[in-house]
């Protein structure tokens, strides 16, 4: 698994464009915002933490249709599945690797994009810690609808069509977790909450995505 | 005699011919009997106004779009678990008739709200919910309509509405903690006494099951539109390979 969880690794940076397109596109959609709404520092410390979490939801997806298109394409997934490994460890460690090169890097450079969109400082810890706990939810739910999808050749926009939903929980407990950390409120439920999500998803929604790959390799 | 003999198409075929004539009527009669009743011979509410007479769409469409992907995951857990068929098309005939439920709700609230409210939309928990529901139908026709293979579309859209069904609850609850509502509360609760006075009571149960009925009629007609689509296409592959 951890062989596996390496190759995932290595292909997404060799292959170009896994690491830091994600990040750069997070980078253009915060760039584009207060060309949108204007350059008030006040507007946008306001809606800064659902820009935020916007740019993180959109930037995931981006990704999401190479999780396991490649390897649907060269074979390598029906190796996977016949492996002596079970399908719902290859789903998880498939969703760790995502979330290793898309999820992580955003949560290391939200910081500097809060500055960008001058943030208030109070809510810079908050905004780590909600992209840390919400963003794996994130990356096991895109593998859920990249299971789905993996056997249509232009499952692009159905895939976003389909996970979008999926995300709003964690999107709803994520931003008002920073919201309410930007106004010193208590941020004790939003916090349970979101963790509770994604703890609960990390553990049920590898068995749906297993099973929608069985499905799709029949 | 058991309900699983229905799994055969040929006896739901037979079955349902008979039946759907009388559902038809019957929906017809119960829901033009509700609607006239409804509409003509009920005072109207001293604080709604006129507006009130929405009341007899929007409370059985907002309540058929929440059961009828209950009745999605019963059908789909059926299929994925004993493999009949049937009930993997009813799930797919149901489900357009549960997303044009849903917009029926959202239109005649949006209808409502706006002399009640002076807002045709708010984000309120209820209405929120109801639009991400409304998403969830969506992506679950487009993805039966995209998978080639009937029995590989019928077990993806089946773990679909099942995940779909934890996330919409989920998205309902989490949409209550996000934003207070204006919507006022549930007309109707089994647990409570009654929050409307018999007037708009009777006819109100009058068109919730005529919607019923509607909507049963509806989803027996797709479905047998789907067995005899599946039919057809088995005659042709055959035709193909002999």
């Amino acid at each position: 698994m951890i062989a596996l969880l390496l190759r995932d690794l290595r292909l997404a940076v060799r292959a170009g464009g896994g690491f830091g397109l994600g990040l750069a596109f997070f980078l253009i959609v915060v760039t584009l915002v207060p060309f949108g709404v204007g350059p008030q520092g006040e507007i946008l410390a306001r809606i800064a933490p659902g820009i935020l979490w916007l740019g993180a939801l959109l930037a995931c997806l981006l990704s999401l249709d190479r999780i396991f298109a490649l390897d649907y394409e060269d074979g390598s997934l029906d190796l996977l599945v016949t492996a002596p490994i079970p399908l719902e460890g290859v789903v998880s460690i498939k969703a760790l690797a995502h979330w290793i090169t898309t999820g992580l890097p955003l949560v290391v450079a939200a910081p500097v994009f809060g500055i960008l969109l001058h943030l208030a400082p109070e809510a810079q810890l908050w905004m780590i810690v909600a992209l840390l706990l919400g963003t794996p939810a994130l990356s096991v739910l895109g593998t859920f609808g990249a299971a789905l999808t993996v056997g249509l050749k232009r499952g692009g926009l159905l895939l976003s069509l389909l996970v979008l939903p999926f995300y709003v929980p964690t999107l709803i407990f994520g931003a008002e977790l920073v919201r309410r950390g930007a106004e010193g409120m208590n941020t004790q439920v939003p916090l349970l909450m979101l963790a509770g999500i994604t703890a609960a998803t990390i553990a049920l929604v590898p068995f749906a995505s297993a099973a929608a790959i069985r499905v799709n390799l029949r | 005699m058991s309900i699983w003999e229905y799994a055969n198409p040929v006896k739901f075929m037979k079955t349902s011919d008979k039946v759907l004539p009388w559902t038809i009527g019957l929906a017809a009669v119960t829901l033009i009997t509700g609607l006239i009743w409804g509409y003509f011979f009920v005072p109207s509410a001293e604080n709604f106004g006129g507006s009130v007479k929405v009341i007899y769409v929007h409370v059985p469409a907002a309540m058929m779009a929440i059961n009828i992907w209950v009745m999605m995951l019963v059908t789909s857990l059926i299929w994925l678990i004993r493999r009949h068929h049937v009930s993997a098309l009813a799930a797919k005939a149901a489900a357009p008739i549960g997303a044009v439920m849903t917009l029926i709700a959202l239109i005649t609230g949006a209808v409502w709200g706006q002399p009640m409210w002076g807002t045709w939309w708010e984000w309120d928990p209820r209405l929120t919910s109801f639009l991400i529901l409304f998403l969830f139908y969506l992506g679950y026709i487009a993805l039966w309509a995209s998978v080639e293979n009937p029995d590989t579309a019928a077990d993806l859209t089946g773990v679909l509405c099942l995940v779909g069904a934890v996330f919409a609850l989920l998205s309902r609850y989490a949409a209550n903690f996000w934003n207070q509502g204006l919507h006022q509360g549930a007309t109707l609760s089994m647990d409570q006494e009654q929050h409307i006075a018999d007037v708009y009571w009777f006819p109100l149960l009058m068109c919730m099951a005529g919607f019923v009925l509607f909507f049963v009629a509806l989803v027996l007609i797709r479905t047998r539109t789907e067995v005899r689509a599946r039919r057809l296409g088995a005659l042709q592959q055959r035709e193909r390979m002999a």
